[in-house]
Formats: structure tokens, sequence, C-alpha cells
């Protein structure tokens, strides 16, 4: 008899107070039994709606009815089947506008928790299978793989999986992409990623950090010189955008690029870092998306006393994951909404001493649907503030497309793939934000899977 | 892990490494730079590449303790290794078509200078180097400039070696003299690159500098390096780090280049201290 409660079950968290000052993980994750209760709360119904709504249509039924018997470890090769990532996907997916929201348990009453199962099912599966995947004999094939964030690691993976050479070139001198770059310890927490990043050096995959490709080799040269039959870019899109106002060059004002670098791969919340971090009292952070909520509470946790989003749009069009907006309240994070930065003004040596804003109100739907701020007359107001955070976008950085000719992309920088993943240029393939700009993890998964899909099949027939 | 495989100080505050790193080496161009880290949990540093040998696959940085990184940096010997080294990044110097220039060094920015002046000599073009040192013992790098320059001419601010002066007195004079250069590359402190940009747009001289903000990437993910050029925001990791010295905002980029001074000075003596303890066990 399925659990007909209307609610679903808690997953239980530290405490805002607490974890406001703190870089530990937020969300503590089900226990067992909360697990087989939530996931007893699935109907198993016929027309799997959860399953269209999900970007790489895992099996959710199946999976939830696994997860229902107690039978863990088999939710977890269902999941597997089309997941890559299920620890990181469970914890970062926008649930609500995916499978969730398809849930007919929420027509009357909260859907299914899908995510926090599909998170309880990948770390029970880390923390009890410690075995690591061995290395599949080889098929005599090289590929290469540019960036290690979700797509490139996908694609890597599955193309090891099936005998390839595989040698991913990263920039940075870590491998996970905005996983370990961008995306907060507290929200995710580093060793998921590292323990990804082990499995695919098990299957054979060479990770080759501090490669810049377009400078250190270039594609041709790869292919050419370095015998890679294909390649595959998932370079993502890291190229920060700034509004372009007054004072935006002053000390004091970060790319959240920057912030959360310094901060999660540079590791400088911590005491013995050796890389400097601005410990603001007062802070604003101008978007609204999971970028710019990283960003507030990751500031939060360094000590500020008052941190503001400050977004142009309403409360419904924060592009933001609910649940992050949910926290970064919890926590105390002021949202200034309806608001838009003109100005950045400047104080002593330069420091950024405040920031000029205008009230805005919702008017007509643009093109996006989405009703279309315009500034109200006479409302300038100065937000009291020594540091602010630029989060309003980012597009793929121009590097690769300049240094591989014949490779075509969109004129916002996105290089232009067919529904396989390959570019203009023969053998190379893209996918996740290099393709979309800043998008999803689990739609860069998704796209890594599919090239890798497409590219066994170009060699294989060769 | 990149192997050390050459050490020699140049002065008691400069010294040079050559690293091997062949897949670096082999695509290096003069006016480029890497970026570095010392160990597992080093800060990322940008240092510009003061020479390449793509038959060793080697490649030689120069640098002056200034901060934690680089002190640590010198901490390591001959044969040791470094974590991480990442390059080439940021686009080469134009040299071409080139026929007389004047290339401007400011203390260990000479380091940087070397590698253009010698490219502007192999090309065939007339080479004047003038660089500039506080006094006699931090001089570095004089033989390596002679070689590859027509005329070379050292100022030291108190006199001790060359004439006493600015280098900005000695390009005025050259200017003076009636020499004609299709461009001036000046190379140095912020506040020399500023001068000597003053000076050339007096004269109506084209003039490259060679920015070095603070640093993350070096591949125009973070913005940090960010500059106003022409009143335009510029990366210099990625746009740079060469720029039309007569564009550049050096108010703002000095006011930036402070931002992290008082932690850089603690993080300098914490590394003395940490060094000095691993002495003394
Ligand atoms: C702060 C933040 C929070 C986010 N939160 C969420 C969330 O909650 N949920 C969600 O689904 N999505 C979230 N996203 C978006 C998500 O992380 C991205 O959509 C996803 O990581 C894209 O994956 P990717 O593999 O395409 O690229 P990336 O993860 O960006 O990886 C690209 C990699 O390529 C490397 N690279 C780039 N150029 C080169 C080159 N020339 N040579 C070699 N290597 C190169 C980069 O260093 C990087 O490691 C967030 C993004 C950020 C920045
Ligand atoms: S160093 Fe990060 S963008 Fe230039």
């Amino acid at each position: 008899m399925a659990n007909m409660s209307l609610k679903k079950n808690e997953m239980p968290h530290q405490d805002p107070k607490v974890r406001a000052r703190n870089f530990n993980e937020v969300a503590l994750g089900y226990t067992p039994e909360q697990a087989v209760d939530e996931a007893q709360r699935c109907l198993g119904c016929k027309n799997r709606s959860c399953v269209a709504g999900c970007p790489v249509k895992i099996d959710i039924p199946e999976f939830l009815a696994f997860v229902a018997k107690g039978e863990f470890e088999e939710a977890y090769n269902i999941i597997s089947r089309q997941s890559s990532l299920p620890a990181v996907c469970g914890r970062v997916c926008p649930q609500e506008s995916q499978c969730e929201s398809k849930c007919v348990r929420g027509i009357k009453g909260e859907p299914v928790a899908i995510g926090r199962l599909e998170r309880f099912v990948a770390d029970y599966h880390n923390a009890n299978c410690k075995e690591l995947p061995a290395k599949p004999e080889s098929n005599g094939h090289k590929v290469a793989v540019i960036g290690s964030g979700p797509a490139g690691l996908t694609c890597a993976g599955d193309l090891a999986k099936k005998g390839y050479d595989v040698t991913v070139f990263e920039a940075f001198h870590v491998a996970g992409g905005v996983l370990v770059y961008g995306i907060p310890e507290f929200r995710l927490p580093k060793a998921i990623v590292a323990k990804e990043i082990e499995t695919l050096k098990a299957l054979g995959v060479d990770i080759r950090t501090n490669y810049v490709v377009g400078r250190t080799i270039s594609i041709d040269e790869l292919m050419k010189e370095e015998g890679f039959e294909a390649v595959f870019i998932g370079s993502g899109a890291g190229l920060p955008k700034f509004m372009g106002i007054e004072g935006e060059n002053l000390k004091g004002v970060y790319s959240a690029n920057e912030f959360l670098t310094r901060i999660n791969l540079m590791k400088a919340y911590r005491d013995d870092s050796k890389t400097p971090i601005y410990r603001a009292k007062k802070v604003a952070v101008c978007g609204g998306g999971n970028v710019a909520m990283d960003a507030a509470r990751s500031a939060l946790r360094l000590g500020a006393e008052e941190v503001y989003i400050v977004y142009r749009r309403g409360e419904s069009e924060l592009p933001a994951r609910a649940e992050e907006v949910e926290h970064a309240k919890e926590e105390g994070i002021i949202f200034k909404l309806l608001t838009n930065p003109t100005r950045i003004l400047k104080g002593e040596n330069g420091m950024v001493c405040g920031m000029e804003c205008v009230e805005m109100t919702l008017g007509e739907p643009d093109a996006s649907g989405r009703r279309r701020p315009v500034v109200k007359e006479g409302s300038e107001f100065v937000l009291d503030v020594d540091c602010v955070i630029m989060a309003i976008g980012t597009s793929p950085n121009p590097l690769i497309k300049s240094t591989t000719e014949g490779l075509d992309t969109e004129r916002w920088g996105g290089i232009i793939a067919d529904e396989d993943g390959l570019t203009s240029r023969e053998n190379v393939y893209a996918g996740g934000d290099a393709v979309t700009g800043a998008a999803t993890v689990i739609l860069a998964m998704g796209a890594g899977k599919t090239a890798a899909s497409a590219i066994d099949k170009k060699l294989m027939n060769k | 892990m990149y192997k050390i495989v050459c050490k020699e100080s140049l002065n008691p505050t400069v010294t040079k490494m050559v690293i091997e790193a062949p897949a670096i080496a082999k695509k290096a161009q003069p006016g480029q730079f890497i970026i570095l880290r010392v160990d597992e949990e080093g800060e990322r540093i940008p240092l510009t590449i003061a020479d390449y040998d793509a038959a060793k696959g080697t490649v030689t940085i120069i640098y002056q303790i200034v901060g934690g990184t680089t002190k640590l940096l010198d901490s390591k010997q001959q044969g040791e290794y470094i974590s991480d080294f990442v390059g080439p990044l940021g686009k080469p110097t134009e040299t071409e078509g080139r026929k007389k220039v004047a290339v401007i060094g400011g203390g260990v920015g000479c380091a940087i200078a070397l590698p253009v002046a010698k490219k502007f000599h192999d090309i065939g073009a007339e080479v004047h180097s003038v660089v500039g040192f506080r006094n006699k013992d931090l001089v570095i790098l004089q033989n390596e400039f002679e070689a590859c320059s027509d005329k070379y001419i050292i100022m030291s601010d108190d006199g001790s070696a060359g004439e006493k002066g600015l280098v900005t007195d000695a390009l005025k004079k050259l200017i003076e003299s009636g020499e004609q250069y299709d461009e001036v590359i000046a190379i140095g402190p912020l506040i020399m690159m500023k001068f000597v940009c003053k000076l050339t747009k007096e004269y109506g001289i084209k003039t490259t500098v060679s920015m070095n903000p603070i640093m993350i990437d070096g591949t125009g993910m973070c913005g940090g390096c960010r500059l106003t050029v022409g009143g335009e925001v510029k990366f210099a990791c990625v746009d740079g780090p060469d720029f039309d010295g007569h564009l550049v905002d050096f108010d703002e980029a000095m006011e930036r280049g402070s931002m992290y001074k008082d932690f850089e000075r603690h993080a300098y003596e914490e590394t003395c201290n940490l060094l000095n303890k691993q002495v003394e066990c």
C-alpha cells in the first residue's frame, strides 16, 4: 500500500544559524527508513510523466520501486543506466521544474522527493561500494575530451567503458569544471566529485590538467599530430559578464566566477589558504540564479554581516533552484527584488563604498515570455555595501573557437552542434554549456552521453 | 609535476629557473606567460616566459621574491619539482614589420623585456634597450641585453650603474637626439610604464606596455585581471598582456593591484617564518 502522506519527508539539515557560518554540507540526506518511507509515496503510475520531465529519462518509477523495497543497490543500477553522476545530480538538479513538476502526487500535495531519493541511493552506493571498476580492454581508438566538467567527464566515462583510450585535457590544475570551482562545498562536497574522477581514472581515462586547448595545444594538433580520431569539446561557459556600469572595476567588485573560484578551488575560506579573498562586511550580489545564491551564501560564510541579493525581476522569476532560494532566506540573505544596480560608488583607496540602485516594476512580457522590468522614475537609492559580486551570467570562452579553423559558433559564442553533438568540423563534437550557454549539470551530462554514443558509432563504422 | 632543471640567482632578490615543460616550450612566444602553483596548497601566480627552448623542452622564468608564493618558490632547488605549470598564456608580442624600436625595461621587468628585444633583433630590427635599476647590485641580464641590442643604456637611481636618472630621462634624450622609433615597448613597474607612455605620447610614438595584474586562471574565466583600455574593459590574460600604452588607465590598474597588499605582506612573513622553522629543525 502506498504511503498517502501529502507531504514529502523532510530531509535533515544543518541548523540555518550554524550552517551560515561554516562550509559543511547543508543538507544531510535521508536515513534508509526515511528513504523507504518516501519512496512508498510513488504510485508507480503507468504514464510515467516524471520520466518525461527528466532530461536524461532516468527510469524513475523503477528505481523508486527498488528503494521502497529497501533494495538500494538495485535502485542504483537503474539510475546509472542513464546517469553517470547521480550523487551530483541528486544534489544540484532543479527537480522542481523537471521530474518532480510532473509527479501526479504534486497535484494534491507535494510530489515524491525524487531528487532526495536519487541522492540517497547514490550516497548509499558510494558508502557501501568501495570497489573501483576494472579497466576495459582497449579497442585501440584514441579520443580527446576538452574540459572536465559534467559534459566532458560523462563523455570520457562512456567512451572508456567501451574500450576507447580517452585523454581529458583540463585547463585548471584539478578536474571537475564548475563542480569544483563554482558550486560550493556546502552544496556539493568536493569528495563526491573526486570520487567520480577516481572512477574515471580506474577506467583508464588519462586526465591531463594544466592543458589549455587553444594555447598549450590546438584541436588540429590533437588530431593531426597526437593521433586523436575524434574530439569532444566540453569547455563550458566560463566567460563572466559584467553590467557595464560605472565603478565595476573598483576594488571589492568581483565576478561570481572569481569570488567562487577563490573560495572553492583555491580554498580561500580556510585560514591556512595561500589565496587571498576580501572578507567584506556588507555584500551585494547582483543576479538571481544559482550562481548568485552560491556567491551570496559563500559571502555570508566568510563572515559578512549583511548580504543582499539584488535582482531586477520578482520572486517568481528567480532562476535559481527553489531549494537554494529557500536555504538562502533561512540563512538570512536579504532579497532586494525588483531592484537594479546603476552605479558602484568609490570610497577610500578605490574600494567600493556603496551601490546606487533603482526600483523596477514589471511591464509587458518580452520575447522570453517573462514580464520585462521597467525603471520606476525617481526611485534611486544607495545600498550601503563594501563589496559587490556580479552574477549576471556567463558565455562560452572564445579561445577554442578562435584557434580552431572551421568551427562554427553562434553570434553569442555558443558552438553550433547537431543533435548528436557534431560540430561543423568532421569528428569534432561538442556539448554542455559550451553549446547551450550556461545551463544545468544534467543537460551537460546528457550532451556528453549523446556525443559519446555518436562518436562510438562514427569510429566503429570506419 | 614539473622539474626544476636549473636555478640561478641573478641578484639578491631575483632568481632564474629553468623548468621542464615540453608542451609549453614548443608553443611559447615572446610576451606570453605561464601560471604556476608551487605545491598542492599553493596559490596560482602568473610569471612571464623569459626564455624557452623547444628542443630541450624547457621554459625559463625569472622572478623577484616579493610575496609568500615567490618566497616559497625560491625555497625549491634544482632537481626538485613544482606542482603546476600551465601555458603559454596570453597573446605574443607583435613584432612584425618593425624596423627600429626602443625596449624599456624596469627592474625585474627586464626579464620580460629581454625575449621581446631578442625577437626584434632576430627579425632584423634595430634595437635600443634602456634599462633601469635602483642600484648596481640589482642589475640583471646585462650580457644578454647587450648581445641583442644595437644600443644599451643603463640608468640607476643612485648612479652606481650607468647614468643616474630614470629610464624616461634616457629615452627622452634618445628621441631628442633624433632617433626615430617605430615603436617603444615598455615593461616594468606600472609607474614606470605610465611615465614612459606620457613621454612617448608627447612625441606621438606608438607604445606597447605589458600588464601584469592579479590573475587566477589566465584563460578569461574570472575577470580578476580586468583593466580599462581606451574606455573599454579588457581581460589582461586573454586580450593582453600587451596593450597600447596610450590607452591604458594606469591609475586604475595601480589601485587594483593593491587589493591584497596586506594579505600579501602577511603571507610573505608567514612563509618566511615557516621556511626558517624548517631550517631550524
Ligand atoms: C556557481 C554555479 C552554480 C551552479 N549551480 C547549478 C545547480 O545547482 N544545478 C545545475 O544543474 N547546474 C548548476 N550550475 C550550472 C552547471 O554547473 C553547468 O551547467 C555545468 O557544469 C556545465 O557543464 P560543462 O561540462 O558543460 O562545463 P563546465 O562545468 O563549465 O566545465 C568546463 C571545463 O572545461 C575547462 N576548459 C574550458 N576551456 C578549456 C580549454 N580551452 N582547454 C581545456 N579546458 C578548458 C574548464 O576549466 C572547465 O573545467 C551552476 C553553475 C555555477 C557556475
Ligand atoms: S586571470 Fe581570470 S580572467 Fe584573466
